[in-house]
């Protein structure tokens, strides 16, 4: 028996030390936003380059930026672009600045569990506001009802679902209520982390999308690939041109298109409630966060031939999976900054 | 036992002081400073954690002070911190934990020590010990798959109906709060409370049963007013102990809690504990004081239990000194 | 017999029943978690569970090979660390000591035993990740370690003094050294205890998650040496239990079950040792 078990941790200990192969492993942590294609993109990219390995753990926006500025991951991933503080303390930190990235256009949507409602539900800036304050607490309240007509809501508690983690979803939200909603950016302002007034909290997009699903009456706001994936109903929302639009690769193409003429070189922009009529107003870029300088070549090669690649093949990935492609332009600006990463 | 060394010489000359050299070369002192060493470290080890604990929340116990265990916001964005809506989520989810396990675990422990038959209470306890042994995000696993819906559906409605005027039960029904997290810690530490209650009052001697039973006692009055009382120490230290580690349980309390900052006298509400907070913050906290305010809420729980955990060891002394002296201390 | 007495034999009765009730209940919750384990996971346990890396999110067919190869490796070094530290540490105790110096070593062993598992993360991330820039295999391990390091402790110092006088003295009176004494005579007699203590402070951390979440971290594909990443069981259910998938879901299933099977067989393992040897106290 002791001499089986003596065998067994042989076994192990060589077991772990042989799968030290000439393998690049490149450690990436940051947003959920992006988590499905990410996932999908480093899989893939493993697949053409097999001796390159992106382990990219979903921790949150807020995790990415701390793990890449403290330096225990390769890159961070975020859908909220750091400040100028943060930026300013990475600088300090490294004595080199940190670069962003975008990889894709995604969105925000309402999405929710209402026992008995199917339908797309229509969804007002003020009721989102309203609701996610606490001010609307039934979702048959007027605010919400006088825009879905037709659709029978209950008169039950709504249960509202935010985040509990930093997070670049909470970001987007954020900075779209504060731009729509002047109550909601003097009592709450925007940010990775708030301090929410009312909800439960889950941690990551996809506990979120998890909560929801198991609550009933309840509402939050997700990536969009993870209300398509988890066939939950999410609502359209009025933009600031008055219409009411769902999100969906031309709605969310269309809030970007305003950008790119002005899009500043270190790719840094929001793009919530953009003007024109087809546009779904709770869009956005995410970013990979790429240091400027890596002390180790092969890590740093492997890196940017995955941006590359990602802004080329995999592009093509993304529809697939509800994320838009980024826009020619940008792509190209991309390709020119890529020599920035020394 | 073993203070006295006893080196006795191998082969050679017997000496009055062996020298250094010599015990050295016959193993046993180096054997000694080896294991001295590893004892040390323990301590090395344990005196490092709360160092660092301390130092590294040293910005916000400079910033706040005090009133870092008064303020009940908590604001990364305005730089805020408060431990107050995580130490109120932490005892209230121990409190309902305790409400219900004491009872449960005094009582099964009652039934271990004192009904049943040994061939029948030692795997019984074998069993209980198994419960034990169950990994904390199992816990909160079935917790949130079982225990979530179960309360969300039927338990609390239904105590919403019957005992809704009372501010513990008002407020919606999630299913995930404070009551559920407490119900789940509960599950959780009966098998300690039962575990230690029951060695205690196995240990209660004979004739106190006997004495009690003579004077004309049923079989319960002998437990309870007689037995239980004499064990009572032991007991009090077991439930020490599975206060101790309910306070210091993160995983189960995250999945079932709601994860948000909030003080309510609702059980319905969800909430956060401190465990919970640093587990879901710590590798997210921008900054030095958010990460350090997260540090001290760490210190702030292993003085918690530490403080609890001696005065388990203390009762748990005092009664298996108290074993065979007589009547209450 | 007075109506009193009826009333007193009454509640007698009842309560005893009552404290039966309590103890069904508290083993029915074992069984019930068992049962419920069981039965979802059982049913998503299969080849490719323990042979694939995970799928990408929201694809199917995934697996957590890694995942059970990185808690073997977290376990291995975490035993390495651990073990010695402590079995040497209660020989010591046992053997050599003082008794101030075992009371100190004893109190500093239960304040470490006491302290919360995520405690113990933050002293791991501030010793063995920060310095060092990355997560690691090894920063797990040594998070584990430092869990098993009181339990081995005290456990080895019990089973250590409860070795007859009787057996020591005879060795020595045959001439054998103080050391020669303890590895010869003493730790094979207790060696059973020994190795109970070793494998129950194992289960204890073979299911530990937080200690995990800021050290090891996690890893979608195989962890390679022991200076990356890795992932592990514990971690895997939680981050898959909390997602909306069902395919997640049920690879979570499956994992508990693993987990806590491994864990209550060794547990069953280590009390089967320990009650066909010596009968030595219980700690």
């Amino acid at each position: 028996m002791k001499r089986l078990a003596g065998m067994v941790l042989l076994v192990l200990a060589f077991g772990g030390m042989l799968l030290a192969e000439k393998a690049i492993p490149l450690t990436g942590a940051g947003a959920t936003f992006p988590y499905p294609i990410y996932s999908k993109w480093f899989d893939e990219f493993h697949k053409k380059n097999g001796n390159v390995e992106v382990n990219y753990q979903s921790l949150g926006s807020g995790a990415g930026i701390r793990q890449v500025t403290e330096g225990t991951v390769d890159f961070g991933a975020s859908d909220g672009p750091m400040n100028d503080d943060q930026l300013k303390a990475y600088q300090a930190k490294h004595g080199f600045p940190i670069l962003h990235f975008p990889t894709v256009l995604g969105a925000d949507v309402p999405t929710y569990n209402i026992p008995g409602v199917s339908a797309e539900l229509n969804f007002t800036p003020d009721a989102l506001a309203g609701i996610f304050l606490g001010h609307i607490s039934k979702w048959n309240d007027p605010a919400i009802a006088n825009v879905n007509k037709g659709v029978n809501l209950p008169a039950n508690d709504i249960v509202v679902v935010h985040r509990s983690d930093g997070s670049g979803t909470t970001y987007i939200w954020t900075d779209y209520l504060s731009k729509v909603s002047s109550d909601w950016k003097d009592k709450v302002g925007k940010g990775t982390s708030v301090n929410w007034p009312v909800g439960l909290g889950g941690k990551g997009n996809e506990n979120v999308a998890g909560l929801i699903k198991q609550t009933p009456n309840s509402i939050g706001y997700v990536e969009l690939i993870y209300a398509i994936q988890t066939k939950m109903p999410y609502g359209k929302v009025k933009n600031a041109a008055g219409d009411f639009i769902k999100a969906d690769l031309a709605s969310v193409s269309a809030a970007a298109a305003g950008a790119i003429k002005t899009m500043p070189d270190d790719f840094r922009v929001s793009i919530t409630n953009a003007p024109g009529k087809t546009v779904y107003p709770i869009s956005s870029f995410t970013w990979l966060l790429v240091p400027s300088k890596f002390s180790d070549a092969g890590k740093r090669d492997a890196l940017k031939t995955f941006i590359q690649w990602m802004l080329a093949d995999g592009q093509n990935y993304a529809e697939s999976l509800a994320y838009a492609k980024l826009p020619q332009e940008v792509i190209a600006k991309e390709v020119k900054a890529l020599s920035k990463i020394q | 036992m073993s203070t006295t060394s006893t080196n006795l010489p191998s082969a050679g000359p017997v000496t009055a002081s062996r020298s250094f050299v010599s015990r050295l070369r016959e193993g046993d002192e180096i054997a000694r400073l080896l294991t001295f060493l590893c004892a040390a470290s323990v301590v090395l080890i344990t005196v490092l954690l709360v160092f660092e604990l301390w130092r590294q929340s040293a910005l916000p116990r400079h910033k706040f002070g005090f009133s870092f265990f008064l303020t009940r916001v908590w604001d990364p964005i305005a730089e805020q911190f408060g431990a107050l809506p995580f130490i109120y989520g932490t005892l209230v989810t121990a409190a309902v934990a305790l409400l219900l396990a004491v009872p449960l675990g005094i009582g099964a422990a009652i039934f271990l020590a004192e009904l049943a038959p040994l061939r029948l209470s030692d795997p019984l306890q074998f069993l209980i010990d198994l419960l034990a042994a169950v990994p904390s995000v199992i816990y909160g696993f079935l917790g949130f798959f079982i225990v979530v819906p179960l309360m969300r559906e039927w338990i609390e409605p239904a105590l919403k109906k019957s005992l809704g005027f009372l501010p513990l039960f008002q407020g919606p029904a999630y299913g995930i709060g404070f009551l559920t997290a407490g119900i789940v810690l509960a599950i959780m530490v009966i098998p300690y409370i039962i575990s230690v209650s029951r060695e205690v009052l196995l240990s209660v001697p004979r004739d106190q049963r006997e004495a009690a039973l003579a004077l004309g006692s049923t079989r319960w009055e002998s437990t309870w007013k007689v037995v239980v009382p004499f064990a009572r120490t032991g007991i009090m230290g077991s439930i020490f102990l599975a206060l101790a580690r309910a306070l210091g349980e993160t995983m189960a309390v995250t999945m079932v809690i709601g994860n948000t900052p909030t003080i309510s006298a609702s059980l319905f509400s969800s909430g956060y504990s401190i465990a919970a907070v640093i587990a879901n913050e710590f590798t997210e906290a921008t900054g030095d004081l958010y990460l350090q305010s997260l540090i001290e809420l760490g210190l702030v729980l292993f003085l918690l239990t530490f403080i609890l955990n001696g005065l388990a060891r203390l009762m748990m002394l005092l009664t298996t000194r108290r074993g065979t002296g007589m009547g209450n201390a | 017999m007075t109506s009193r007495l009826r009333w007193r034999k009454l509640i007698s009765g009842f309560m005893l029943t009552m404290t039966g009730v309590c103890a069904l209940v508290a083993v029915s919750v074992l069984f019930l978690i068992l049962g419920y384990l069981v039965y979802n996971g059982g049913t998503s346990i299969n080849w490719a569970f323990f042979t694939k890396l995970p799928a990408p999110v929201g694809e199917t067919g995934g697996g957590m090979a890694n995942a059970i190869l990185g808690s073997a490796k977290l376990l291995l070094l975490a035993t390495l660390i651990g073990v010695p530290i402590g079995f040497f540490g209660g020989v010591y105790l046992a053997e050599f000591s003082s008794t101030q110096v075992a009371f100190a070593v004893r109190y500093a062993a239960d304040l470490l035993n006491g302290a919360p598992s995520i405690v113990i993360g933050i002293f791991a991330f501030a010793v063995a990740v920060h310095p060092f820039g990355h997560f690691s295999t090894l920063a797990g391990s040594f998070a584990l370690g430092l869990m098993m390091i009181p339990i081995t402790l005290r456990n080895t110092e019990e089973f250590l003094r409860a070795v007859p006088r009787a057996l020591r003295e005879g060795s020595m009176a045959l001439g054998a050294g103080k050391w020669t004494t303890i590895v010869r005579v003493v730790i094979p007699a207790a060696y059973r205890g020994i190795l109970t203590a070793i494998l129950l402070a194992l289960a204890r951390v073979a299911g530990e998650t937080a200690p995990l979440l800021f050290t090891a971290l996690g890893n979608r594909y195989w962890s390679p040496g022991w200076n990356q990443p890795t992932a592990s069981l514990p971690v895997m259910i939680y981050t898959y239990a909390l997602s909306p998938y069902e395919d997640w879901h049920r690879q979570a299933w499956a994992a508990g079950l693993v987990l806590l099977g491994l864990i209550l067989m060794v547990n069953i393992v280590a009390r089967v040792i320990l009650s066909r040897g010596i009968a030595v106290p219980r700690s």
